[in-house]
């Protein structure tokens, strides 16, 4: 590997300069999306500071929908909207939009293929100090499992942006997870999102590390330190989970026969699952899985959440160590 | 809209609810399963909205000017299929296939198979939101067209129907009328017995919705509430429809049992006969 292209994704990695939460990139790419087209309503269920839809409301009040604390109404008129023609946009905490709002998402929504985007902010254990309640690591699981949804998880404020454009474009129901934290950026300048698409940073020989998320830049960082000790690993953003890129699946499984899955989300059903279902039955190798363990998260920092979890750079340099 | 008054025109809509009534009842009993008491209830609601209130174009299902209206009580889909079927919105031999499979005449109503139904409903509680988001695209639109929502009064035991409610009513979504079949039956039993509903009038009142209490048999009265309800301004209205459960049939009126269940050839002889449709 050129020492060029290792400076490059160092500094990267490292640039904490250019970190934005994907849910501040939410708010800023809804208001140029407003600007663009029309169609574009948002609804938020009370929590529009959080995430970050208030810039909408403020710029387009009439096409600004506050539902209340009522994520199933907020499911219900998202669906009403979109079949008089309109492209609505819903958001609210992934906990509350995955779960409490599920039976509307798959009733209404999905059943009808409704043209809904329901974008999620405050995903996974880094909302910190709030706790459990307010942490979703189950959402990737229970949308995965509902018929022709897209499944998106974006992993910096650059693809956020790119994502909230093609999710517009595209026709039919649409979940997207974001976070509250601050991520640092990751994807390169001349990357372009695609539905079904995932980016290679590099196939490793040894490994292939298969993220989404935040956990991309962890996976980026774990590839220096693993590259160090002479173990070529690869890392894949996998940012649209539903549905997979097959082929560089396929690929990278070729490619290392050891793929390990990172993802800040249940072990059980989200990127790992996913992934595990698809090479099990194409092109068995093997898989560790990265993520919470079959457990609820917690009240903390989310620096030292990420640190007792056992999602950090840290700790994917360990499992690979380990399988070894 | 030319208000009906004649009583010729209302003699014409009491004729098309007994046709409308004949219909479910065959394409229940060739199904062999499906909701008779709560399709028949609303039987005389949905002919009014089908051939006299509702602008809408068979020919044309999703011409946009359209009033919509959407079975949120979807276990009566029988009722809608009739009264598409009998508009013209598809061939009537299609009745014959309901809940078989591979029909797009599914057990609850999906949008995804069938031309004319407005959004796949099921599972209840659901339909007034999806009305409201409807409403609010409408009215951004600057179109004129209504929205229909047809509910069950056991259905109104579903959370979400009270947080629609408050949407319509803070929006000041009066291109919404809401009615609720108030045959006070549920699967289970009375509505008072297995979870009080009472007093729905003051319940819809509180929530800021303008209220119609009409006998939901009674054509007339139907009719009158339909076109009144379109002069509301500022505020939902609902029409809470005083209906039975099994209205038409004796051997199917007020008994609970018939909720969930078809006809059998024997019970349709005695039902086609009292409707005046025996040997058809």
């Amino acid at each position: 590997m050129g020492s060029r292209e290792e400076q490059k994704t160092e500094q990267r990695t490292d640039f904490f300069g250019q970190a934005i939460a994907t849910r501040d990139a939410y708010g800023e790419a809804l208001v140029e999306l407003g600007k663009r087209n029309e169609k574009v309503v948002v609804l938020d269920a009370d929590l529009s500071g959080s995430t970050k839809t208030a810039k909408f409301a403020k710029a387009f009040s009439e096409r600004f929908f506050n539902m209340g604390i009522s994520e199933q109404d907020m499911m219900g008129t998202s669906g009403g909207l979109s079949l008089a023609g309109k492209i609505p946009f819903a958001s609210t905490f992934a906990v509350f939009a995955s779960g409490r709002a599920w039976d509307q998402i798959r009733q209404t929504i999905c059943y009808s293929h409704l043209n809904v985007k329901i974008v999620a902010s405050h995903a996974g254990i880094t909302v910190g100090e709030d706790g459990a309640s307010h942490q979703a690591l189950e959402d990737v699981a229970l949308m995965r499992a509902l018929p022709g949804i897209v499944v998106i998880v974006p992993s910096d404020g650059f693809e956020t942006k790119q994502v909230i454009d093609a999710v517009a474009e595209y026709e039919g129901p649409v979940y997207v997870r974001l976070g509250r934290a601050k991520v640092p950026s990751v994807m390169p300048e001349d990357y372009k999102f695609q539905i079904g698409k995932a980016h290679k940073f590099h196939i490793g020989r040894d490994v292939n590390i298969i993220a989404d998320g935040i956990m991309v830049s962890a996976a980026l960082q774990a590839k220096e330190m693993l590259s160090k000790k002479g173990i070529d690993a690869g890392v894949i953003n996998m940012p649209v989970i539903k549905p997979l890129d097959n082929d560089i699946l396929i690929e990278a499984a070729k490619a290392s026969k050891f793929i390990v899955t990172a993802e800040e989300h249940s072990i059980i059903g989200g990127l790992g699952g996913a992934v595990s279902e698809f090479l099990s039955e194409n092109h068995p190798v093997k898989i560790k899985k990265i993520g919470t363990k079959d457990t609820f998260g917690g009240s903390g920092k989310p620096d030292e959440l990420l640190k007792l979890f056992g999602l950090t750079a840290e700790d994917i340099v360990r499992t690979i160590l380990h399988k070894e | 809209m030319v208000t009906i008054t004649q009583s010729q025109d209302i003699e014409f809509l009491k004729e098309q609810a007994r046709i409308v009534r004949i219909e479910i009842l065959k394409m229940l009993t060739q199904a062999g399963s499906g909701h008779t008491g709560g399709s028949l209830s609303a039987a005389d609601i949905v002919t009014a909205l089908y051939f006299y209130k509702m602008r809408h174009r068979p020919d044309d299902p999703k011409w946009q000017e359209r009033d919509r209206f959407i079975l949120s009580k979807g276990h009566a889909a029988p009722l809608l299929y009739t009264a598409l079927a009998l508009t013209g919105y598809f061939d009537k031999s299609l009745l014959s296939t309901l809940r078989k499979t591979g029909s797009p005449l599914q057990g609850h109503p999906s949008s995804k198979m069938l031309q004319g139904v407005e959004v796949s409903t099921g599972s209840l509680g659901q339909g007034l939101s999806i009305a409201n988001g409807m409403a609010l695209g409408l009215r951004l639109d600057k179109r004129c067209s209504r929205v229909y929502c047809l509910m069950g009064d056991g259905e109104i035991q579903e959370g979400q129907v009270w947080e629609a409610a408050m949407t319509a009513s803070h929006y000041f979504l009066d291109n919404i009328c809401a009615i609720v079949d108030f045959n006070e039956m549920q699967i289970d039993g009375r509505c008072s017995d297995v979870m009080k509903i009472d007093p729905l009038p003051e319940k819809w009142k509180a929530f800021g919705w303008h209220i119609f209490e009409i006998d939901g048999h009674n054509m007339q009265e139907i009719v009158d509430a339909l076109d009144e309800a379109e002069k509301i301004k500022f505020k939902p209205s609902v029409i809470i429809a005083r209906t039975i459960k099994g209205k038409g049939v004796s051997i199917f009126e007020g008994k609970v049992e018939y909720h969930g269940l078809a006809p059998t050839k024997e019970e349709l002889e005695i039902a086609l006969k009292e409707l005046g449709a025996d040997g058809k």
